[in-house]
């Protein structure tokens, strides 16, 4: 015996009156302390991110990571020697730290694949990662259908991979082409053009040029995907981050000094490279991006896009496996 | 999966990494903050209590705004629950607020199931969530919450103790939704018997087992401050929207002969420790309890109910997809069977409809077959019958023409008329013997009467040479033989 669900919602407006002589907060209710209580509730749980660093040997993966959370987070790897093998198949090691900054607590997982295009024949390289992106998923998956589920499911999806292209300088190769398009898919993709301190401006401006008509002209949507644009505004902001992908960037993370400041950078006998300044290379963006801005964003990206397509995806070949006929978009009732 | 080597250091013991310099992680409370902004709060109150408690008056007061709606009657037949949604902004905050209001409960005479269509509003909201989850296409983010995030029970002024409404009401609440009881129109009470009342009423909660919403006491920055309100429950308010000029300043305040109940002073009531409570300190926790606690028992019992469970006797955890689709097929394969016997006894009932309609049709033809040879035979003797009425009826014609032609006859040779008559019944005796089979009598035919007519007629002009040869034949005979026996005597 109830009424239908409820109502047009009508509009009203609670005025925060001036506050003039003698009166109070009266008329305040305290609506906005929601935020303040959803940042203690923040604070307290503490956050997740798990980045995955895709890219040949050598081109500086390790570094970047270390240079980006000022923290030995990526040990790297060992020097190969003649004697020592080069991996037949891709690695896939994930490697978790607890990091805290002004007490805000992070989860970080990094995700490495050392021996990506590395072999002679790198056909179908990108199979164990993908393998690795879904296994995540489905871990995700399986723990949100359970009758009993914990209070808060551990996040292991892959939230961003940054995909380290070699400074060659003319265009992309076809493995990076392959990769990128199959990849784009199922993960947000931030491509960085790796040890950017070879080229020089013209010739990075020209190399991205080109990057860029690559990827549009095969299709491949790299994060901030145009697509999930919300608003004007978003709209905007992701425009000036699109005209500036791929991020020429330089890792390192040995301090030099630098007009009296101690700065992180390369030294070479010509110069010395600042990683931090933007003028040098564009490292900064990628981390303001990545971090100080967009984090949530790609967060947000992966749960309610590419998880969802992931699910309807999985779900759909359980209903067509066991031969139903009639699709129905309920499969719990 | 062989050529992939997953080495994953343990969540529990991932190392912990100090940081050389500022990332910039640090925003990310504040990013969560800004996303939550622009996608906009809901929160959702269900106000239980009888009519005439002040529910309405209380919302408006609470939210400071002027709901739409007037009084409810006190005659309802049952208890109905009606929702309004409301768009609040303060500052850069939207919130969707719905208020739902229990019309009529308390009112009836029988109260025995008024709780129940509160537990089953509870219920739908939590279900079409669930629903929403188990969607295969699914919008989670842009869904409209309805789950009652938190309950207010009124409870009436009475200075005694709850009523059993009241307790069997929010025992069968408690599990589903965050209660949180007040004690309405407060300023009926002393403040003694404020104190009396309100521990009456914690004492009765605890004794029935009755779990009302604690404030959480486990984040160090409200601890305190939740510690101290959890023993002010329940709290006593007093709802108005009126505004009384106390001093210099327009306060909210109810005005008696006898002085002012102020609305958000603390002394007179406990309204502003609500206010704190519910929305400024507490909102989200309500929302999270809900989420986590109230919902996922839901979620449990309703997939429990539905036959699904995480593991089997081995241990090994079923899906929950491999499950439904058992369950389906044993469904399917019922639904089959039932249908094979359902057409099988359709089956049935019609051959036996069959022969016994055969049966019918068998009599009706022996019938039929029976009624013809009667009318065949009765048709005959009748036919039989007219034959041998007309036969008669030609050789009495016959006998006829022939006395008459005798008549003649013997009138003029003289013949006496006794002697007349003799020769004639001779003659027609003479004529029956010799012509009892007519030569030229047909069988009857379809056609017959046409040909009898005529055959009719010949015969009558045979019979007439034969009548007239007669005629003249067997009188001169009879003549001569009478003249000769004459002429002998």
């Amino acid at each position: 015996m109830m009424m239908p669900p409820p109502a047009m919602p009508a509009a009203f407006q609670v005025e925060k009156p001036v506050p003039g002589p003698g009166m109070g907060d009266f008329s305040y209710v305290g609506i906005d302390a929601i935020l303040e209580q959803m940042r203690r509730k923040a604070m307290k749980q503490g956050f997740e991110l798990n980045i995955m660093v895709v890219g040949q040997s050598g081109l500086g993966k390790s570094t970047l990571m270390n240079t980006l959370f000022k923290s030995k987070v990526s040990r790297k790897s060992v020097q190969a020697t003649s004697q020592e093998k080069i991996p037949k198949t891709i690695d896939i090691k994930s490697v978790s730290h607890d990091i805290e900054e002004k007490g805000v607590r992070m989860k970080l997982t990094v995700i490495d694949t050392p021996g990506f295009g590395d072999q002679i024949n790198n056909e179908n390289c990108w199979q164990p990662i993908m393998k690795f992106i879904n296994a995540q998923y489905e871990q995700y998956l399986q723990e949100e259908i359970n009758i009993n589920r914990k209070k808060r499911i551990p996040d292991s999806r892959v939230h961003c991979c940054i995909y380290f292209i070699p400074p060659t300088g003319h265009c992309l190769r076809p493995l990076d082409v392959e990769f990128m398009r199959r990849l784009s898919k199922v993960v947000n993709i931030v491509p960085v053009i790796a040890k950017a301190d070879t080229l020089t401006l013209e010739e990075r401006d020209f190399f991205k040029q080109k990057i860029r008509e690559e990827l549009r002209a095969n299709g491949i949507d790299v994060y901030p995907q145009k697509e999930f644009d919300e608003d004007a505004e978003d709209r905007m902001i992701n425009d000036k981050i699109r005209e500036m992908i791929p991020f020429a960037v330089v890792g390192s993370d040995q301090e030099y000094q630098v007009n009296g400041r101690r700065l992180l950078g390369r030294k070479t006998k010509w110069g010395t490279i600042e990683v931090e300044n933007i003028a040098h290379c564009e490292f900064a963006y990628l981390r303001d991006l990545l971090i100080r801005t967009h984090m949530e964003n790609i967060k947000d990206i992966t749960s309610s896009i590419h998880y969802e397509v992931y699910r309807v995806r999985r779900l759909n070949e359980n209903n067509t496996a066991i031969a139903h006929e009639g699709e129905d978009t309920h499969w719990g009732d | 999966m062989a050529a992939t080597e997953i080495a994953r250091q343990a969540g529990e013991g991932a190392r912990a990494v100090p940081l050389a310099g500022h990332v910039g992680f640090d925003s990310m409370p504040d990013q969560l903050v800004n996303k939550s902004v622009n996608h906009g709060f809901c929160f959702n109150i269900l106000c239980v209590g009888e009519t005439g408690l002040g529910k309405s008056t209380l919302m408006d007061t609470l939210f400071n705004t002027k709901f739409e709606g007037e009084p409810t009657q006190h005659n309802q037949p049952g208890v109905q629950l009606k929702s309004n949604t409301y768009e609040l902004q303060e500052s850069n905050v939207r919130l969707k607020l719905t208020v739902v209001n229990t019309v009529g409960f308390g009112d009836q005479i029988n109260k025995e199931d008024s709780y129940k269509s509160i537990v089953e509003f509870i219920d739908t909201q939590f279900e079409a969530y669930l629903q929403e989850e188990l969607k295969i296409k699914r919008t989670l983010h842009s869904y409209h919450d309805t789950r009652i995030h938190a309950c207010l029970y009124f409870i009436a002024p009475t200075g005694h103790s709850l009523k059993s409404l009241d307790l069997v009401t929010m025992k069968k609440l408690d599990s589903k939704v965050n209660i949180i009881p007040i004690i309405a129109k407060s300023d009926a009470i002393s403040k003694s018997e404020l104190t009396k009342f309100k521990i009456k009423i914690t004492s009765e909660l605890v004794s029935n087992g009755v779990l009302i919403y604690q404030f959480p006491i486990d984040d160090e920055t409200v601890a305190e401050i939740n510690s101290t309100m959890n023993a002010h429950l329940p709290f006593a308010v007093v709802g108005s929207t009126e505004e009384v000029k106390i001093g210099n300043k327009m306060v909210k305040a109810r005005q008696y002969p006898w002085g002012t109940v102020q609305v958000e002073n603390e002394n007179h009531c406990d309204f502003v420790k609500l206010r704190e409570m519910l929305i400024r300190v507490n909102m989200e926790d309500l929302r999270e309890q809900t989420h986590t606690r109230h919902y996922e028992l839901y979620r449990r019992c309703k997939l429990e109910e539905m036959g699904f469970k995480d593991t089997d006797p081995d241990c090994k955890p079923f899906s929950l997809q491999e499950t439904y689709e058992a369950k389906r097929n044993e469904f399917m394969g019922e639904l089959q069977k039932k249908e094979e016997e359902m057409r099988q006894m359709f089956v049935q009932r019609v051959k036996e409809k069959e022969a016994e309609l055969k049966e019918a049709e068998k009599e009706l033809h022996e019938k039929f077959d029976r009624l013809k040879k009667l009318h065949q035979d009765e048709k005959k003797k009748l036919e039989d019958k007219k034959k041998s009425l007309d036969d008669e009826l030609n050789g009495f014609k016959q006998k006829k023409t022939a006395a008459e032609l005798l008549q003649s006859q013997a009138l003029q040779a003289g013949v006496s008329p006794s002697a007349f008559t003799s020769l004639l019944l001779t003659q027609q005796a003479v004529f029956r013997v010799m012509f009892i089979r007519h030569p030229n009598r047909r069988e009857q035919t379809e056609t017959g009467r046409d040909y009898l007519d005529l055959s009719n007629e010949k015969r009558a002009f045979s019979c007439l040479v034969r009548n007239v040869l007669t005629w003249f034949m067997l009188p001169a005979l009879m003549n001569t033989t009478q003249l000769y026996w004459s002429s002998l005597i």
